[in-house]
């Protein structure tokens, strides 16, 4: 029993404030822009140059220079801000995002992140991921918490290549809400049908309980 | 004054072999197709320029633009972000048999050091990048606590850009998010060529709109219904030169 990606995403969202500048990687943290909850409005930017961009236009609709940075059309709304790369990744490395999403393939208990190669062979790409991760002023990850294959994602050090240093606080997985504090995992919220020991089994390195731990409750999405 | 060149041949004259080439665009958005296009036309017929250094933050998608200039085999080093792409097949082939060097740079780092470049500040420091294998040979200094790399700024000899409106001054608008590293380039590069849908008077553009300004640029090009890397691609195209 674990939460689905769109589940994992909807308890992100839960956490972004009314107000806030927020930038969401590729792939499943893109997600979070759906669940939004009621009452609040957050404005999302993109490395390529655009703040405050709207959903998917229809199949066909598309215009080729309003993209985000996964190279998916996106469409302008009111209020919507275009500028340009150096003026994007300053508001990203000048400390101006509230919060960013990003996958993982690897969180290490003192915040670092693996996220960008899985070793030496293929083609290496980092896109935003370095600037992002020393940038924001919140990071956090949305992931599985084990590998395909069963391995813990949460891990005392990372053996990927690194994206950043201590850089994470909290991390979103399908079992649990855990934050990074004093280089230590500390779990938050956990799904009440798992027990803490199968869920700790499942996690590479110390859980550690301060205050209680509430139930990982998300909607059904 | 008058910056405006009659034709894309024109344009793409003077690129010699060796130089660096600055490539706007950001996937196929702000990517100036017609200039890149032009340019392998003048490889195919003359054999130059070749051995180019392409900045671009991509390495190409499908056959056409950047892929096609990879194609042709007139590229041989790529200072770039994310060499991925829905069809990233030419880059990908060529750098796993050791045919083209890359040069990986996270993609604020690649927008700031051309930034600097641009703005004659040879190196800056920031925090990304800092602990990872990019960070690899550069010098560490820590301000207030925080280790910092240090960067070193990017120039070209030559930039190719797209742009929406331009005059024979050189000021230039774009449209919408095909702005991105286009504005950066012009800065940065000793010769920055503008492909521009269409070419207005002196006046045309409300100096308020005015993007790039003319400064920064040395040649403006005419070039209206500009295509676009995602139509190519989906109608399957691939371009290895001028039919002649």
């Amino acid at each position: 029993m674990k939460l689905s990606p769109m589940q994992i995403a909807w308890r992100a969202a839960q956490d972004i404030a009314d107000g806030a500048y927020v930038n969401l990687g590729i792939g499943l943290p893109e997600m979070v822009a759906k669940f939004q909850p009621p009452g609040r409005q957050a404005i999302f930017h993109t490395e390529n140059g655009i703040l405050g961009f709207g959903e998917a236009p229809a199949l066909g609709q598309e215009d080729w220079d309003l993209i985000n940075a996964g190279k998916k059309a996106v469409t302008i709304r009111p209020g919507t801000a275009f500028f340009h790369h150096a003026d994007s990744f300053a508001m990203v490395r000048g400390g101006h995002l509230d919060v960013a999403i990003l996958g993982a393939y690897e969180v290490a208990e003192n915040g670092d992140l693996a996220n960008w190669s899985t070793g030496p062979k293929g083609v290496p790409a980092v896109g935003g991921a370095m600037d992002l991760v020393h940038g924001a002023k919140r990071v956090a990850v949305i992931t599985d918490h084990t590998t395909k294959d069963g391995r813990p994602k949460l891990v005392q050090r990372c053996s990927l290549p690194l994206t950043g240093v201590a850089c994470v606080t909290r991390i979103y997985t399908g079992l649990a809400v855990i934050d990074i504090e004093q280089g230590q995992f500390v779990l938050r919220e956990k799904l009440a049908s798992i027990s803490l020991d199968k869920l700790q089994s499942l996690t590479g390195a110390k859980l550690h309980l301060v205050g209680p731990v509430a139930d990982l409750i998300v909607a059904e999405v | 004054m008058d910056k405006t060149l009659p034709d894309l041949a024109a344009a793409v004259t003077g690129i010699d072999d060796g130089m660096t080439v600055m490539i706007g665009g950001f996937g196929g958005a702000g990517a100036p197709i017609e200039l890149i296009h032009a340019l392998i036309d003048r490889f195919i017929a003359t054999g130059h320029p070749k051995d180019l250094t392409v900045v671009n933050n991509n390495a190409g998608n499908g056959h056409v633009g950047l892929a096609a200039l990879i194609e042709a085999g007139m590229v041989q080093k790529l200072i770039c972000s994310f060499p991925r792409s829905a069809d990233p097949v030419v880059f990908t082939e060529r750098y796993l048999a050791g045919n083209i060097e890359l040069e990986l740079v996270p993609q604020g780092t690649l927008a700031e050091r051309i930034r600097a470049g641009g703005a004659g500040i040879p190196a800056f420091y920031t925090p990304t990048g800092y602990g990872t294998d990019l960070a690899e040979g550069k010098p560490v200094e820590v301000f207030d606590g925080r280790p910092y790399i240090r960067e070193r700024w990017l120039r070209a000899d030559v930039a190719l850009v797209k742009a929406h409106l331009g005059d024979r001054l050189g000021n230039l608008t774009y449209r919408m998010a095909a702005r991105n590293f286009n504005p950066l380039m012009c800065m940065a590069a000793t010769r920055s060529i503008a492909q521009v849908t269409s070419i207005t008077e002196c006046g045309g553009i409300d100096p308020e709109a005015v993007i790039t300004p003319g400064i920064f640029v040395q040649a403006v090009v005419e070039v209206p219904n500009p295509q676009q890397e995602e139509d190519l691609n989906r109608a399957g195209i691939s371009y290895a030169g001028v039919a002649s």
